[in-house]
């Protein structure tokens, strides 16, 4: 465990990434290096080709970066085969996508289980008891049995954070989460990820609008491949806070 | 990686298209059900002809007079009358293999009985000729040993014979008749035996005495055939080198010569016959065959086609966890049960269509367990080769770009 990242969540030390479009080289990232502690809210924003997805998707383990380390909770990811990071991001990390990303003709129950469909140590009525705990957490103890095409865009949503927190991740990460989302249903979502932080969830959040990253606790600001920014959020929002002063919209959104 | 879920990953996946896994399916079910049909209805026919050729008589031997050679020109079988009813009373007395023989005469007859006609065949035998053939009487009794030897004019008559002179359901025995002009008494009925493998009417016979036959009706001293049955089928081949052995002698033939005389057994004709229908059977199911691989190439087609389709699922299924093995796994699932439920189903309606033959086309089938195990066997292997590729080809999806498919 002795590793030089062991003591924070999530350590990146010069990570570059260069993809190869034909003869031209795109340096996505140049050199980033930051920490991440336990029970972060971080709001990761920038102009679109900065490189924040790049940087995401290189710490959601779904992307390999070309030169630089990073660790996730101690472990040295750059050192993992194909195999290892698929159990990598199986145990310890969760994803969000900006267009949700869950199944079709699959019912909301079965696509929050289908992490632990690839975990070997969760049995079938431990899976079933999860998802079903999952769905509570995020208010769709109604939609438990429901497909995707009977949810609202803000339901999908909520149970890919339902899927995503199933295996008790270390990290979530969310790649604009409420890009495909109207003002109120985006922060209801807000309000969701605030709560599950309150809990100790770590999150990371990719977002393009600036009054989004304001629920976050910190904020970082790519630019051209490097972090320009690294502040702490002063004037930070409260998703409860904000929908109390908002009318109600959409009746389907109750919580 | 639990196969048990990826079981039921490949289960949901395949419920979830209810339409294109039954439409992948149909060609599997077509191959593994024309398979199974073609075996049945050649493996029906071969047993069919096995039947009459065993109908023929069990173990039996049959002796042609002819193949004799006269400077080296080769005459046809029975071209050359060449055997007498002694021979068959000399292979009686020394043939310990033989238990039952008969010299056989035929003759073409017009048969008149009242008002009505028929024309059959006649033939003159000894009463072991019943046993040989394996024929019965529903009615009378065999001929008995003086009306053999003073060549009585009585007869025992096949069904078809009675039913024409006497309508159906009328008891001939002890009726009278004239075979061309003679007048006979029916002493016998035979039961009936049906059509042989040739189409030919069993039934539409007469016999009578063999003396009756060669001496009233042909004046000849000669016999159109001998008809012997070995005691046991192992005894088969020797008996007929003791067959040889014996007729040889009688004819007095150097050891050069050739037998002026030819020997078939029942087992030299289902040779021939068997692999006139194993040559049938193999053609049916090569193109049974056929439509069991395009069955399979159907698998592959619409699992390349699925790999695509899904691909933006199979990266959601790698960014939650899934590894290269467990995609690879679950689509082999998919494709091995299309493969395999497709040939339960498959052997389901190849035992229908065999038996829609068999009703309908008067065709015998036979469904053989080896053709089930067979088409079920090959039908799953070619879900497993044809599903590897597909496969294959959705485990090396990079995450991201899969992800990103739009």
């Amino acid at each position: 465990m002795a590793g030089p990242g062991s003591d924070k969540l999530l350590r990146a030390k010069d990570l570059v990434k260069v993809y190869k479009a034909g003869e031209v080289e795109v340096r996505a990232l140049r050199g980033i290096t930051m920490e991440v502690e336990q029970g972060e809210f971080l709001a990761v924003t920038g102009s679109s080709g900065s490189g924040k997805s790049t940087f995401m998707n290189i710490l959601g383990c779904l992307d390999i970066p070309t030169s630089g380390s990073y660790w996730i909770d101690g472990q040295d990811v750059s050192k993992l085969n194909r195999n290892q990071l698929a159990e990598l991001r199986n145990r310890k990390l969760g994803f969000i996508f900006q267009s949700f990303n869950i199944l079709p003709r699959t019912s909301a129950l079965e696509n929050v289980e289908l992490p632990l469909l690839y975990n070997r140590t969760v049995n079938a009525k431990d899976r079933r008891q999860r998802a079903h705990d999952a769905l509570i957490k995020v208010g769709l103890q109604d939609k438990i049995t429901s497909m995707p095409n009977q949810l609202s865009g803000g339901q999908q949503q909520r149970v890919a954070i339902a899927r995503a927190l199933i295996n008790n991740p270390r990290l979530i990460l969310a790649d604009e989460p409420t890009g495909n989302l109207d003002t109120r249903t985006s922060y209801e979502i807000m309000a969701v990820f605030q709560s599950l932080n309150d809990k100790g969830i770590t999150i990371m959040m990719v977002t393009h609008e600036p009054d989004i990253a304001q629920f976050a606790k910190r904020k970082i600001v790519f630019r051209d491949g490097r972090i320009t920014v690294d502040e702490k959020i002063t004037n930070r929002k409260f998703a409860e806070e904000e929908l109390k002063h908002m009318p109600a919209l959409a009746v389907e959104e109750t919580v | 990686m639990r196969v048990a879920n990826l079981i039921l990953v490949a289960f949901r996946s395949l419920a979830r298209n209810k339409m294109r896994t039954f439409l992948t399916m149909l060609g599997i079910i077509i191959g593994v059900g024309s398979v199974i049909a073609m075996l049945a209805i050649g493996e029906g026919s071969r047993v069919n002809i096995q039947n009459s050729i065993a109908s023929l008589g069990t173990n039996s031997i049959m002796i042609f007079p002819g193949a004799i050679s006269h400077g080296g020109v080769r005459m046809e079988a029975g071209s050359v009358q060449s055997l007498t009813k002694e021979d068959a009373q000399a292979i009686a007395q020394q043939c310990d293999l033989i238990s039952y023989v008969s010299p056989v005469v035929t003759k073409g007859a017009q048969v008149i009985a009242s008002n009505q006609n028929w024309r059959t065949l006649c033939i003159g035998v000894y009463n072991d000729y019943f046993s040989i053939r394996g024929l019965n009487l529903s009615n009378g009794r065999l001929f008995s040993a003086s009306e053999h030897r003073s060549a009585a004019k009585v007869c025992i008559i096949g069904l078809t014979v009675s039913n024409s002179l006497f309508g159906e359901g009328h008891d001939p025995v002890g009726e009278y008749m004239r075979i061309n002009t003679i007048p006979f008494r029916i002493i016998g009925l035979m039961e009936k035996k049906g059509q042989n493998t040739f189409g030919q009417d069993q039934d539409d016979v007469i016999i009578a005495p063999f003396l009756t036959v060669q001496k009233r009706m042909l004046s000849t001293t000669n016999v159109n055939q001998i008809l012997a049955s070995s005691s046991t089928a192992a005894a088969m081949d020797d008996a007929t080198d003791e067959i040889i052995q014996l007729i040889r002698s009688r004819h007095h033939l150097k050891d050069t010569d050739e037998d002026d005389f030819t020997v078939r057994t029942q087992a030299d004709i289902s040779n021939i016959f068997g692999s006139v229908s194993k040559v049938l059977t193999i053609l049916l199911a090569s193109i049974a065959s056929i439509a069991l691989l395009v069955g399979g190439i159907g698998i592959m087609n619409i699992m390349l086609v699925s790999v695509t389709e899904r691909t933006r699922e199979i990266g959601i299924r790698m960014a939650v966890g899934a590894k290269g093995r467990d995609v690879l796994i679950q689509f082999m699932i998919e494709s091995i049960f299309i493969s395999f439920l497709g040939g339960v189903l498959g052997i389901a309606f190849g035992v229908t269509a065999s038996s829609m033959v068999a009703r309908f086309g008067g065709w015998p089938v036979f469904i053989t367990p080896f053709s089930v195990v067979l088409s079920f066997v090959f039908s799953t292997a070619v879900g497993l080769f044809f599903g590897w590729y597909p496969a294959q080809k959705a485990a090396g999806l990079n995450p991201i770009e899969a992800l990103r498919y739009e």
